[in-house]
């Protein structure tokens, strides 16, 4: 009963009085604003699909194509700064979709006073990510606003790329008995982010996981093909809101085992002294994968040969109950739903 | 855990690696030091964690059914004796 | 990670859950009520309720100190951060707690100075760091956090802070619990009580529960070990038909409490004569105010503030939950009206509200095991 009442999908009308900082945490209420407001409005199909990119046909071959905002803060962070995730970010979201990325744009908002070391830096870094990835940032945008505004730079980066004849991906593709794979450890980012701010008394060895996926996915959709049911890489809302969003609404759910899910002692001792859920923090460097129980121990074996996949594990399931959810299980037979992200408990993470 | 010897109410603390600073103004400081844990609530400490009391709890859980299982044993036999018993 | 890892080994854990299985009387049901919210808030996290006999209920006490806050408490906050050079410093689970005017939360996007802090400490700091504005630290919580107000209060004193102040919404846990057992619709057989507060104030004053009221009462820490170990022993006291009080959380809780932070709270504060809780209805002797000589840093002195009492939408049943009478889903509004992102009552509200709790981890009643 339960259940059936917290299901029902609330469609109306987008009707917040104002925005708040939670609509852009990547949970309800950012739910709530894009199909509420913008989905509507803008109707069209690519982007009914509300996948990580929007495909479309074009001249015989299917085209993925996105776009991602930063507003991390503070900038610069143990293990990256704002470019390198605009760069990662995009090439990630281009990645989940099965899509090899051909070309990066980017805008660039720009407070006035900004150091011009600072910019240096970061074009810097973006050059290096794409270089890195192999995916040229052919063209862009620079705007400058006054002194106050834009915390020091925003970055938007857009990304285009061609997707995998071998890729059908999509939520409505998944089975009962498929397996969930991740990458590497969670909450590295979120964490390292909020720690970075200083307005904690706390300090820890770790640093961000920005990266790009595309090796692991194209890892994938080599090894397993069609059996690659889903992609995501849990950035925002960390792998709860990930997992939650490829069920919501389906006859099938997933269960996943806590115990299996890979943790570095520093963010689990983080999450405990802050009262936080690892399985909502935002990751900058993993992705989730949804693969056919035939092809899951190949799929697995072909991560862990990665550089950066050596801690690639199945966490979990598709199972046929609870329908609609996400299920944390534990060592000792005990279980709990794990919900979307409610609220905002670490803005400005990306 | 350790003492900061500049300002006597403060002390740094490590959780799996994350180290913070918090307050012992409400510990009874003759009797908390180093390699001491300490329960910490909102960036204070509140008590330190008896090892010998802990430890002492585990045992006790640990031995927890034994003393059950050795009773169903007992009866187990007693049973069969009454089995075999004409 | 120490002192936790143990504490959530599985085969001990398995091991007290057949215990607790062999000690519940199959022909009986027993209704332990947990008092504290971090319980609570525990036994969701772990799925403790999947390890217990069906006829062993737990009901969730009212040890929520944001849940049991009178939303016209929560305005009087937002009157002060409306104030010109005022900043309001609260925790993090206060920010989204509803008052008639809107939230901390709300009031910070819409321009008001709203700090979320860790520690009252942190709101000391930011008083020093900026003497042109006014810092009011919005206190809340039981035993537990009251002596790092007390601390806090302290502190500003010797510093001789001019531009900070304390709203004091402390509240004291055993009255709560008295009135829990004179209510008449109780029926409750034991209480798991509270870990942190106990810290604090130590065992003795839950002896009046044991000798006045015949009921059990275990001290019990947070893992899933103590949660369970301290249910057993419930179970085996009412076996016994006895009713004492016991400490569990015995690595932690020392019986006569902590002594430093008992005095630093009697010369902090005293109690006022009666306070409302929210679904409580008002109770005497059950709530802490600044003492006199500290009235410098009382933002009650400081500051006016409406101080208008306002009640709940009749809808709400949040009086209900709170004194475990009704489940959470047993609300009318559960799940509709109210839910995390649009809480009508406090109790959804606070991670350690039980329908919050509720909302969030046990919607899969009959979810599949491992």
């Amino acid at each position: 009963m339960i259940v059936e009442t917290l299901e029902t999908p609330r469609r109306g009308r987008f009707g917040d009085p104002q925005i708040e900082m939670a609509h852009g945490a990547g949970g309800k209420a950012t739910r709530r604003l894009v199909e509420g407001l913008i989905a509507p409005l803008f109707a069209n199909p690519a982007l009914a699909e509300l996948g990580d990119a929007a495909v479309f046909p074009l001249a015989g071959a299917r085209i993925a194509t996105t776009a991602d905002g930063y507003v991390v803060k503070p900038l610069r962070f143990p293990g990256g700064s704002i470019g390198e995730l605009a760069v990662n970010g995009t090439i990630n979201d281009l990645a989940v979709s099965g899509a090899r990325p051909v070309a990066l744009m980017a805008s660039l908002i720009l407070e006035a006073g900004l150091a011009g070391a600072a910019l240096e830096a970061e074009i810097e870094a973006m050059a290096a990510a794409a270089s890195r990835a192999g995916v040229p940032i052919v063209g862009g945008d620079t705007k400058v606003v006054e002194h106050g505004f834009a915390d020091g730079m925003y970055v938007t980066t857009f990304g285009v790329g061609i997707v995998d004849e071998r890729a059908l991906l999509g939520p409505d593709r998944i089975r009962a008995g498929d397996q969930v794979l991740l990458t590497g450890p969670i909450g590295d980012h979120g964490i390292t982010i909020l720690l970075a701010r200083g307005e904690l008394d706390l300090e820890a060895d770790l640093e961000s996981d920005t990266r790009s996926v595309l090796g692991f996915a194209a890892a994938l959709i080599d090894t397993a093909g069609a059996g690659v049911r889903w992609m995501r890489d849990p950035t925002r809302g960390g792998v709860a809101t990930a997992l939650n969003e490829l069920v919501r609404g389906s006859r099938l759910g997933v269960a996943i085992f806590e115990e299996r899910i890979p943790l570095r002692d520093e963010v689990r001792g983080a999450c405990e002294i802050l009262g936080l859920d690892p399985l909502h923090i935002a990751n900058e460097g993993q992705l989730l994968a949804v693969i056919s129980p035939q092809n899951a121990g190949a799929a697995l074996a072909a991560l862990r040969a990665l550089p950066g996949g050596e801690r690639a594990t199945c966490i979990g399931e598709i199972r046929e109950r609870p329908a609609g959810m996400l299920v944390a299980l534990n060592a000792y037979g005990g279980s709990r739903a794990v919900d979307v992200l409610v609220g905002d408990p670490l803005p400005r993470i990306c | 855990m350790e003492l900061d010897a500049e300002q006597p109410m403060l002390a740094k603390v490590d959780v799996a690696g994350v180290r913070r600073q918090i307050n012992i103004g409400l510990l009874d400081d003759r009797c908390v030091g180093p390699g001491d844990w300490v329960l910490i609530h909102v960036g204070f400490a509140m008590s330190k964690i008896e090892e010998v009391q802990a430890q002492d709890q585990l045992r006790m859980l640990r031995a927890l059914g034994e003393d059950q299982l050795a009773i169903e044993e007992v009866r187990g036999y007693s049973f069969a004796a009454e089995e075999r018993a004409p | 990670m120490k002192y936790v890892d143990e504490f959530r080994d599985p085969e001990l854990i398995l091991n007290v859950s057949r215990e607790i299985e062999r000690a519940a009387d199959p022909a009986r049901r027993y209704r332990i009520m947990e008092v504290c919210g971090g319980h609570t808030h525990a036994i969701y996290r772990y799925g403790l309720k999947d390890l217990l006999p069906p006829n062993v209920e737990l009901i969730h006490g009212p040890g929520c100190p944001v849940c049991v806050l009178p939303m016209g408490r929560v305005d009087d906050g937002l009157a002060i951060a409306a104030q010109p050079n005022a900043i309001v410093t609260a925790f993090g689970d206060m920010m989204r707690v509803p008052g008639t005017k809107g939230t901390f939360l709300e009031y910070r996007a819409r321009g008001y100075d709203v700090r979320m802090v860790y520690s009252p400490l942190d709101a000391l700091r930011i008083a020093q760091a900026e003497p042109d504005k006014h810092v009011c630290f919005f206190a809340i919580g039981f035993e537990t956090t009251a002596p790092s107000t007390a601390l806090t209060l302290l502190r500003a004193r010797d510093l001789g802070l001019d531009n900070f102040s304390v709203f004091c919404n402390h509240v004291t846990i055993v009255p709560a619990i008295r009135a829990i057992l004179d209510s008449p619709d109780m029926r409750l057989d034991g209480f798991v009580g509270p870990g942190h507060v106990s810290t604090v104030t130590g065992c003795r004053p839950y002896e009046f529960v044991a000798r006045e009221y015949g009921k059990p009462v275990v001290i019990s820490g947070f893992e899933p070990l103590d949660l369970l170990e301290s249910i057993l022993r419930i179970l085996r006291q009412l076996a016994r038909g006895e009713a004492i009080v016991e400490n569990q959380y015995r690595r932690i809780v020392a019986w006569d409490g902590n002594l430093p932070a008992l005095r630093a709270m009697a010369e902090t504060f005293e109690l006022r004569p009666y306070f409302e809780w929210r679904g409580l209805g008002f109770i005497s002797q059950s709530a802490l105010k600044i003492a006199p000589p500290f009235a410098r840093w009382d933002s009650e002195v400081r500051f006016e503030v409406p101080g208008v009492r306002v009640t709940d939408p009749k809808a709400a049943q949040c009086g209900e939950v709170l004194k475990g009478v009704l489940k959470p889903p047993q609300c009318k509004l559960f799940g509709k009206e109210c839910n995390p992102e649009h809480p009508i009552g406090a109790l959804m509200v606070s991670s350690e509200g039980a329908c919050a709790a509720y909302y969030r981890y046990a919607q899969a009643p009959d979810a599949v095991t491992a």
